[in-house]
């Protein structure tokens, strides 16, 4: 309908004088229930097609880079939680990663499993509610209730495994806060049984619609060279066609040793990004799967005596134990290695780095979080400018943004 | 005269307190006048007339209560906790609550998140859009007291400049947590009076 | 190619422009000189073997001791090589100014209005240096060392005081029972 619309519109403007639309501007957010949060877009339109696109951010810049330079360096790991709080588990594991690296810790393999089934379910998390939210912004209430349904599921494992829903801070730097239990394992290995079934239902609600068809095929196209220009990256990135997946090119956590696929679009269009998000969903639930039957037992704790916790039953034995976690505990690590890293995950919305400075203290001399939904949004104007103003919900939508991360 | 309690209708019953209809307390009732048959506090219902009588108050609380509609407007990780706890789970409509994306046509705005002092105003400014009666609800850490955040760019708790009604703590809280709020906000609303004035 | 590699080559092409060179945990840093960034960047994207045409990140530090106090980090990556390379721009504190990059990859863009808004460097040629993350009317760069973590003494951002102002006057609105 829309490109009937678009053609008419066309034709008008050969055939018959236009009709004289005065240029509106219209400041859509901070308080937009399509916005994702706390976006502000000004835009300056011309009847219904945007000439103009303004990003407004900051409304949730809370400091957490220069709060991160107060704190030492386990503190910091419920901040990260705060930054994507949808898939809070993926940014904490992006830290610690990152730590890992500056403090060159080796982690043991059955934490690194956690992890990585830990991080895919974040994934699959994020995934739902960025599809019930897209479905919902652009006319599909009936998806988002569908979605939450399964988000809850895995939300209640995440709570059985940290004690948090949605903040979990699981992760430590060198391992993970508690082991798993094998019924927790069966009962994920239950739900992936199940949820290919419930994604053909998601599909059977919108893959067919012809509204869904017509207000996402086509539009908001980027193309792959600009894309990377622009820095994008992450399922949008691949919508593009460019396979770039951290986990595959600098793996980390085991996804070197699990069989899965890096799904690509080919149009760059709103609708090959939720393919490809759409089959991302599928992969993770098949990685989750090969990753519960190859989990191997042994700690979940790296054997590094400076930044790590002693086993309870030697604190209440030993004194030096007694010592160490008291200091750990009170202090944090007293010393880092002096120098500077950057460290790179993939999170659900795309390359999540972390760039650490350290100068020998316990705490980071600098932090700075490079979030993809910073970058994400600095696109805006390119995928809006020209389009209506209707799809500007869904290139919002379609750039899977989260303001926390956004403004940090 | 006698009264037979079976033709007392179980729909009469406004709020939550006390007995239930059907069942009034022969104790209770009016000593002036033995036909009114007192089945909650402030209610009373005359038998056979299917009429009761209470005050303006209770019967307006009582519609207010029953459908608080909260101001769809997330800031932060709360309002992801909030969009659970309306979605197919938890279900706040059993309660009539029905989130509105208007602050003209909202009752209730739940501050979810951490407000920054560069947000403060818009927030402000969707409260003054807000028409009386209203109410506020600081929701999670962040807009009770600042939370983990206590920097240049964050609001130390939204009371500095919001009249706030109900405080939910947690980090984000529990679906259950943010419907307790709810619930201590229908009894809040359960006590007040009605005023004859512009503001309310 | 290996990221010392790049460095070495870097040597060689910019001899004048690059300070140091360090390796820490397999990942490379170079300093270089501010003045011919743009330069350097152009050939690390055009030079075929290279060929960083991911922007990765892109920030400034502060070393309030140092005589060049400001840096600005360039974290950059190509995804045809699967390489990364990290490049700091020294920068004086009484000329905070650096060219921008933004013709080089458009993704630079905010981040350089952020390094601008956090820390005070001007970046030449920008299309649209303003603030991003504080309100426009904001005093003082927040990352910077010497600004305190909530804010300095006896500071309030205006719009936030008359807020508060609005708040005690609340109850004058609200006509009591």
């Amino acid at each position: 309908m829309m490109e009937d619309m678009k053609s008419g519109l066309d034709n008008k403007t050969d055939d018959a004088p236009r009709i004289a639309t005065k240029e509106l501007t219209l400041s859509m957010g901070p308080q937009h229930p399509a916005t994702h949060g706390v976006l502000r877009l000004v835009l300056d339109l011309d009847g219904e097609t945007v000439v103009k696109c303004t990003p407004y951010v900051g409304y949730l810049h809370r400091g957490v880079e220069k709060l991160s330079e107060y704190r030492n360096y386990f503190q910091i790991i419920p901040l990260t939680d705060r930054l994507d709080y949808i898939s809070s588990m993926a940014g904490n594991i992006g830290y610690c990663v990152a730590v890992e690296k500056l403090f060159d810790i080796q982690l043991p393999e059955r934490a690194q499993y956690i992890r990585t089934i830990a991080a895919e379910m974040a994934r699959i998390t994020n995934h739902l509610l960025w599809l019930a939210t897209h479905a919902l912004d652009i006319g599909a209430m009936t998806v988002f209730l569908y979605c939450f349904r399964e988000r809850e599921v895995i939300l209640d494992l995440f709570e059985r495994m940290s004690g948090a829903r949605l903040t979990v801070s699981y992760p430590r730097i060198g391992g993970v806060k508690n082991n798993v239990d094998a019924k927790w394992l069966d009962d994920l290995y239950r739900f992936t049984d199940e949820f290919p079934m419930r994604l053909e239902q998601y599909e059977t609600l919108i893959d067919k619609n012809r509204i869904w068809l017509r207000r996402t095929k086509g539009i908001g196209i980027i193309s792959a060279e600009d894309a990377i220009n622009w820095g994008i990256s992450g399922p949008t990135l691949r919508g593009s066609g460019v396979p770039y997946d951290i986990r595959r090119y600098m793996p980390y956590g085991v996804y070197d040793k699990v069989k899965w696929e890096v799904p690509v679009g080919k149009n760059g269009d709103v609708y090959d990004r939720y393919r490809v998000r759409m089959e991302e969903f599928r992969q993770s639930n098949s990685i989750i799967r090969q990753c519960i039957k190859q989990i191997p037992d042994g700690p979940v704790m790296a054997d590094a005596p400076k930044f790590i916790l002693p086993a309870k039953d030697k604190v209440l034995s030993d004194m030096e134990h007694l010592i160490r976690q008291f200091v750990l505990i009170t202090k944090g690590p007293q010393s880092a290695p002096e120098g500077e890293i950057y460290v790179a995950t993939e999170v659900p919305k795309g390359e999540l780095g972390f760039y650490i400075i350290s100068d020998g203290t316990g705490k980071p001399y600098r932090m700075r979080v490079r979030a993809p939904s910073f970058v994400h949004v600095a696109v805006l104007p390119k995928l809006c400018e020209g389009g209506f103003v209707a799809d500007v919900i869904a290139n919002i939508g379609t750039i899977d943004i989260v303001l926390g991360e956004c403004d940090r | 005269m006698g009264i037979d309690n079976r033709n007392t209708p179980k729909n009469f019953v406004l709020g939550q307190a006390g007995t239930r209809a059907g069942l009034p307390d022969r104790q209770a009732q009016n000593a002036d006048n033995p036909s009114l048959v007192k089945v909650a506090e402030g209610i009373k219902v005359i038998p056979g007339a299917n009429t009761l009588i209470t005050t303006l108050d209770k019967l307006i609380n009582w519609g207010r209560k029953s459908s608080i509609w909260p101001m769809t407007f997330g800031l932060a990780c709360c309002a992801i906790e909030m969009m659970a706890t309306g979605s197919s789970v938890y279900d706040l409509d059993r309660f009539g609550i029905v989130f509105r994306a208007s602050p003209r046509q909202s009752d209730l705005l739940i501050v979810a998140g951490t407000v920054t002092k560069k947000m403060a105003p818009v927030v402000r400014r969707v409260y003054d859009q807000m028409s009386e009666p209203r109410y506020v609800m600081a929701m999670g850490s962040c807009a009770c007291s600042g939370g983990i955040f206590n920097t240049y760019a964050v609001v130390q708790g939204c009371d500095e400049f919001l009249p706030v009604d109900i405080y939910v703590p947690g980090c984000p809280p529990r679906p259950e947590a943010l419907m307790e709020g709810l619930l201590k906000l229908q009894d809040k609303i359960q006590k007040e009076h009605f005023r004859w004035s512009p503001w309310r | 190619m290996e990221p010392l590699e790049i460095a070495e080559l870097l040597k060689e092409k910019f001899p004048i422009e690059v300070q140091d060179v360090t390796n820490f945990r397999d990942q490379v840093s170079v300093s270089v000189k501010r003045d011919r960034i743009s330069d350097i960047c152009r050939y690390l994207i055009d030079d075929p073997d290279i060929s960083m045409d991911f922007l990765s990140d892109l920030c400034g530090v502060d070393y309030p001791e140092r005589r060049l106090r400001f840096e600005v980090v360039y974290n950059l990556c190509s995804l045809k090589y699967k390489h990364r390379i990290r490049i700091k721009a020294l920068i004086p504190e009484d000329d905070p100014s650096i060219d921008s990059v933004v013709p080089l990859w458009s993704g630079a863009n905010w981040h350089e209005r952020e390094a601008c808004d956090m820390f005070g460097i001007v970046f030449n040629g920008h299309p649209d240096l303003r603030r991003i993350l504080m309100p426009e009317d904001w005093e003082g760069y927040p990352l910077r060392k010497d600004y305190p973590l909530r804010g300095p003494e006896g500071f309030e951002y205006r719009k936030y005081e008359e807020l508060k102002e609005l708040h005690t006057h609340d109850d004058e609105w609200t006509i009591k029972s």
